[in-house]
């Protein structure tokens, strides 16, 4: 199982201070908070895609690349690429690069962005949003995979006798996920693939997030990539710790009461209690974690939201020693118990290598 | 059989309240077998339809009123005036439903007030809101000023409106019509209830190769 942080990149006044970083700051701390994930022990940063203020990371393998060559091991993801509004033409090229200089350390989360004139911005048409993401992605999946493709669609220039350059690395695509929150038609799409799905559930109760994942695992099966539980699942988490509990929720109550997404709602009690935001001891995040399991089934990752609600820099940074040091380790543990010798770790490049020769070379005997 | 009043009244009692519960046992005595009445009072999801905005997401007890009334075979909702239209309140609950919530299902229109110079607020707010949720609107709306519960009329109106819901729901039984303008029309147009694509009944999945296959053609 891998863990890891996802980053939505806004930049947010500390409520505390009513300071707000400037752009560069934002942009520098999402690096700092990535090489931090490397430094204790996690296995992915993600970065989100946004065109609109106050969120910077519009240009994600620019970052990503950055943050590939200072680190080693580090999966590099995103949260999301935005399937419907970015051409798949340079889709496939940006991240095949990306692979190459990253070493394989490399997959993707398909979205549909977070605002509505993102598609006009795009010239785009916002009710053609599923659409776009089935007809781009069908393409993507073709220009990874197929190393001349002769293609037409509705959504863009036809191609003749195109080669997406360089080609993935080792010959093996990027795995991908597909995210989404209330759309079947993607976790669709993901089962249809047999590509991962990652439902992000910090915003939504548990029950919401149990009947995506089952829609997804039964269609997974359905489509005959392996059983419903080898479907390949990602889930979303939101955290604040403290040693003490009492101080977490002491410390993180203005953030939360201000934040752009859940600040001015429900109080902090409701919210923690209804959605998968854990404010409290590292016991306590540990506690809420492993129960996501009871309704998602075993699952391959858990990315956790911990640069929200304008924390500084340094308590963020505290947050992810805590998260290191005393959470994961635990998880990887508990998760690991009584998990089916048949459940599929997390994709990784050299996995996905290995299963690529090995198909090679049962087809060939 | 399931009824649901959806109610925006706010005092207790509260007369949106009574004329939701004159409309629903007037038509609960025209349809045929057992009916599950469930009345969804606005007043105390108040608090909860506000964080629906905030959220994106329904807490538990609004989350049981969407279930209820995306899954009933006939529905009446009834909204005190507000400023020359329906309350806030009750606008609100009916934006947090998805659009395709009401599609297909009979509804019945009502509105209280404190004079009966709003009564076409039945016609100029209630009835465009519904049918722009695709609804099955009956001909029939019910409003009751204070002085119509005093007064001659609004039994029989009540009981028209009743009649035609019930028509609409399934295994309803037809309207009969006591007074020659009762549109007995609305007992002709038999609409049944689509299944809803709501929440309890799970989702609605188009096959992947379809969609591939109308991008193609």
């Amino acid at each position: 199982m891998q863990f890891g942080i996802f980053s939505v990149g806004d930049v947010t006044p500390d409520p505390t201070t009513g300071r707000e970083p400037t752009e560069r700051e934002r942009i520098k701390a999402m690096v700092a908070i990535a090489l931090k994930a490397e430094e204790v022990g996690l296995d992915v940063f993600a970065t989100g895609e946004h065109h609109n203020p106050p969120f910077v990371p519009s240009s994600p393998t620019t970052m990503l690349g950055y943050i590939a060559a200072r680190t080693e091991k580090l999966i590099l993801s995103t949260s999301t690429t935005l399937i419907t509004t970015n051409d798949p033409v340079k889709i496939a090229e940006d991240y095949a690069m990306l692979q190459h200089l990253a070493d394989g350390r490399v997959d993707l989360m398909m979205g549909r962005g977070n605002t509505g004139p993102v598609y006009p911005w795009f010239g785009q048409d916002i009710r053609q949003g599923i659409n776009l993401a089935v007809e781009n992605y069908a393409l993507l999946h073709r220009l990874w995979r197929e190393d001349v493709v002769t293609w037409e669609g509705k959504f863009r220039t036809p191609l003749q006798s195109f080669t997406s350059t360089p080609r993935p690395l080792d010959g093996v695509a990027p795995f991908v996920w597909h995210g989404s929150i209330r759309s079947p038609e993607i976790a669709e799409q993901a089962a249809y693939y047999g590509d991962g799905f990652f439902h992000n559930n910090i915003f939504w109760p548990a029950d919401h997030t149990k009947r995506m994942v089952e829609l997804y695992r039964e269609r997974y099966a359905h489509y005959g990539h392996g059983t419903a539980e080898q479907a390949i699942v990602g889930l979303g988490g939101q955290v604040f710790m403290r040693p003490n509990s009492q101080d977490a929720v002491r410390e993180f109550r203005p953030y939360f009461d201000n934040a752009p997404v859940y600040g001015h709602g429900p109080s902090l009690e409701d919210f923690t209690e209804q959605t998968p935001l854990t404010v409290g001891s590292p016991q306590q995040v540990i506690e809420k974690t492993l129960s996501f399991r009871e309704y998602a089934g075993d699952y391959q990752r858990q990315l956790f939201l911990m640069d929200h609600a304008g924390l500084p820099l340094k308590t963020v940074l505290e947050q992810l020693d805590l998260l290191g040091e005393q959470v994961v380790p635990v998880l990887r543990e508990e998760f690991a118990k009584n998990r089916p010798a048949d459940v599929p770790d997390a994709p990784t490049h050299a996995a996905r290598v290995a299963a690529a020769e090995e198909k090679e070379e049962v087809s060939r005997a | 059989m399931k009824l649901v009043v959806v109610s925006a009244g706010l005092s207790v009692p509260s007369s949106t309240r009574l004329l939701g519960d004159r409309l629903a046992a007037a038509t609960a005595g025209r349809v045929s077998g057992e009916v599950d009445l469930r009345v969804v009072e606005l007043r105390d999801l108040a608090v909860e339809i506000a964080h629906n905005f905030t959220n994106g997401f329904p807490g538990r007890a609004l989350s049981a009123a969407i279930d209820d009334v995306t899954s009933a075979d006939g529905l009446i909702v009834v909204t005190p005036v507000f400023s020359a239209s329906y309350s806030g309140l009750f606008k609100s609950f009916f934006d947090v439903l998805d659009k395709d919530a009401l599609a297909g299902r009979p509804v019945l229109i009502a509105a209280t007030g404190g004079t009966g110079r709003h009564s076409l607020v039945l016609e100029h707010a209630l009835r465009p809101l519904f049918a722009y949720l695709r609804a099955v609107v009956v001909p029939t709306g019910v409003y009751a000023a204070s002085e119509d519960w005093g007064a001659e009329g609004l039994a029989e109106r009540i009981e028209r409106a009743a009649g035609e819901l019930a028509a609409l729901m399934p295994a309803g039984t037809p309207a009969p019509a006591p007074m020659p303008s009762s549109a007995s029309a609305g007992s002709e147009a038999v609409v049944p209830a689509q299944p809803a694509p709501g929440r309890a009944d799970g989702f609605h999945v188009v096959p992947f190769e379809e969609q591939l296959a109308a991008l193609r053609a």
